[in-house]
């Protein structure tokens, strides 16, 4: 793998590292398998290419993405919490709705952003060159975002959350509100992954309605990937542990980019399938590894 | 104080399998008071409790606190008054946070709780304190999971979580239960020290007759759905389990009468 290819993937691993947080966030603080993230980042992508073309700068752009994530995450909390329709499937009604909802933001299927301005201009703009300038704003933003989230997660409201996800029934009798709880933490988690979708979307230069397709199998494959090499436990290791994961995850896919057996080579279409197994393998690596130990 | 008055519980009203689990069931626990509540299984105890806690409101009937009508307060707004510790030593506290990350949630109890730091450094020399009363070594470990502690340790920090703001009323549902005899004795003696330091108003649900005529100022004991009987002061100290067992039998609860309450 070349040096540009490990570039390539520390650029990615920060950018999408921003929607493997929410992903931590709903999945295995609050408990909540949210499918609402497919339709959250192209959410994210639109709201800040619509507002990017309207000549709004590229960094208030991204405010618009965060609010537009916070209320998709929201609506997806109210649906289970009062109204209450199972969590996954109150995600997979906001996320397909969102699918109409991005095409009406953009007013077609996608909307390019060639020739517009871009967070990227700040760093291009100095002299940077635009092989450096990504991976080193998308560190800094998912650093700062990290250290957010840890400083969140150590806050009275941050302590009700974990233990919301925890034991409901033990934080309703201490006085929170879970429900209140359910419906910022999931809108919190989509509004970090719209913000990732209006990062992609500004260093690709184009949002696509179809950019999301995956997206949480992606997610949960960085979250575990981060478990597995730096370990659970306590309040910020996973944190850190979810940053780290997601570009571990995505050096693994540079690197089955490169895999070639003679013929058979492996395409960016196939990323989905390859993600799908790491997952599956992930989740049953524990019962496999009790398997074999019996043997 | 609490008053509860013709409370009706259904569940799956209407349903094939509709029961009827509290059946115009009336209440009134005065200020100071210590109640041991008894009954057979399926009597109702929990769902009373659970009902003056809020998880679910009743089908009719009032509750009031201090004169104040509470009936459709939720949940989560009532556990500003209410302390409540679970059969289940699990239920009562949060298993991946540290002992003192759990305290400090119980010590908002009540309270909004906003960005300030969660566990603060002022609060931990109080937080020892309080666990040295325990006896457990607890205070060494403040920074531990609870996850890490027995059922026993587990369930004396609820008990300590649910008075360390104090409520008005402490809701005990056979809180000893899911514990071997040794470490149930010894919630149960940090149960009545507590009570009595804090002057606690206590509703504690118990599945043995000897505790329940023991403890307390006042007894009760539920029979499908309503109190059948509610004995205090004098009268309560005067008792014996063959006594309070002739009572059952005359009021014709004698073929409810579980197994699992004669035997404790
Ligand atoms: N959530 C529920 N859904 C359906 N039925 C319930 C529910 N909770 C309780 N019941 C029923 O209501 C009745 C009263 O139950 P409850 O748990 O209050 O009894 P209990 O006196 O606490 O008994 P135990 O001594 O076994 O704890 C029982 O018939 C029970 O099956
Ligand atoms: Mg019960």
């Amino acid at each position: 793998m070349t040096w540009y290819a490990i570039l390539g993937a520390i650029e990615q691993g920060s950018v999408y590292g921003l929607m493997v947080l929410g992903v931590y966030l709903t999945f295995r603080v609050l408990d909540f398998p949210d499918l609402t993230v497919d339709g959250s980042l192209p959410l994210g992508a639109a709201v800040s290419s619509v507002a990017i073309t309207a000549g709004v700068n590229p960094f208030v752009s991204l405010f618009f993405a965060l609010g537009a994530g916070f209320l998709a995450g929201m609506i997806t909390g109210i649906l289970n919490t009062k109204l209450k329709i199972l969590h996954l499937l109150a995600s997979i009604l906001t996320m397909i709705a969102l699918y109409s909802i991005n095409i009406r933001i953009m007013g077609r299927p996608n909307l390019t952003l060639l020739g517009k301005p871009t967070v990227l201009d700040s760093l291009t703009g100095l002299g940077v060159p635009a092989y450096l300038a990504a991976p080193a704003l998308f560190g800094a933003i998912s650093i700062v975002a990290v250290a957010a989230l840890i400083w969140f997660l150590h806050t009275e409201l941050g302590q009700a959350t974990l233990a919301t996800g925890d034991n409901p029934q033990m934080i309703t009798s201490l006085g929170v509100n879970t429900d209140m709880v359910v419906i910022m933490g999931v809108g919190l988690s989509n509004a970090l992954v719209a913000l990732c979708g209006a990062l992609v979307a500004q260093n690709q230069g184009a949002a696509d309605v179809n950019m999301g397709v995956g997206t949480i199998v992606a997610g949960l494959a960085s979250v575990i990937i981060g478990e597995t090499l730096f370990g659970k436990g306590g309040v910020t290791r996973p944190i850190i542990a979810a940053l780290i994961g997601s570009i571990a995850y995505r050096l693994a896919i540079a690197f089955a980019l490169d895999f070639r057996v003679g013929e058979l080579a492996v395409s960016p279409s196939d990323l989905n399938l390859i993600t799908a197994v790491i997952v599956v393998l992930a989740l049953t690596s524990p019962q496999i590894k009790g398997k074999l130990a019996r043997k | 104080m609490l008053n509860l008055q013709n409370i009706v519980k259904y569940f799956h009203k209407g349903g094939a399998n509709e029961v009827l689990a509290l059946n115009d069931l009336s209440l009134d626990i005065r200020q100071g008071d210590f109640i041991t509540v008894i009954g057979s299984n399926g009597a109702g105890k929990t769902t009373m409790l659970n009902c003056m806690a809020g998880c679910f409101f009743p089908d009719s009937g009032t509750i009031a606190l201090n004169d104040q009508d509470i009936t459709g307060l939720p949940e989560f707004r009532r556990a500003k008054f209410l302390g409540r510790v679970f059969q289940d030593p699990l239920l009562g506290t949060s298993a991946s946070l540290t002992i003192e990350q759990n305290l400090a949630l119980a010590d908002k109890r009540g309270q909004r709780r906003g960005f300030g730091l969660g566990v603060k450094k002022k609060d931990r020399d109080r937080f020892c304190e309080l666990l040295k009363q325990l006896g457990l070594g607890l205070e060494d470990r403040l920074q531990a999971c609870v996850k890490l502690l027995s059922g026993g340790q587990r369930q004396a920090l609820t008990m300590l979580m649910a008075t360390m703001v104090r409520p008005e009323v402490l809701l005990l549902d056979e809180h000893t239960a899911a514990l071997d005899p040794k470490t149930g004795a010894q919630i149960l003696e940090l149960t009545q020290r507590i009570v009595e330091t804090q002057r606690l108003t206590t509703l504690m649900v118990t599945h043995n007759m000897n505790q329940a005529i023991k403890l307390g100022n006042r007894l009760i004991m539920l029979h499908r759905g309503r109190v059948i009987l509610d004995i205090a002061g004098e009268e309560k100290k005067n008792l014996s389990v063959e006594n309070l067992l002739e009572r059952f039998y005359s009021l014709g609860g004698a073929d409810e009468l579980s197994d699992r309450m004669l035997l404790s």
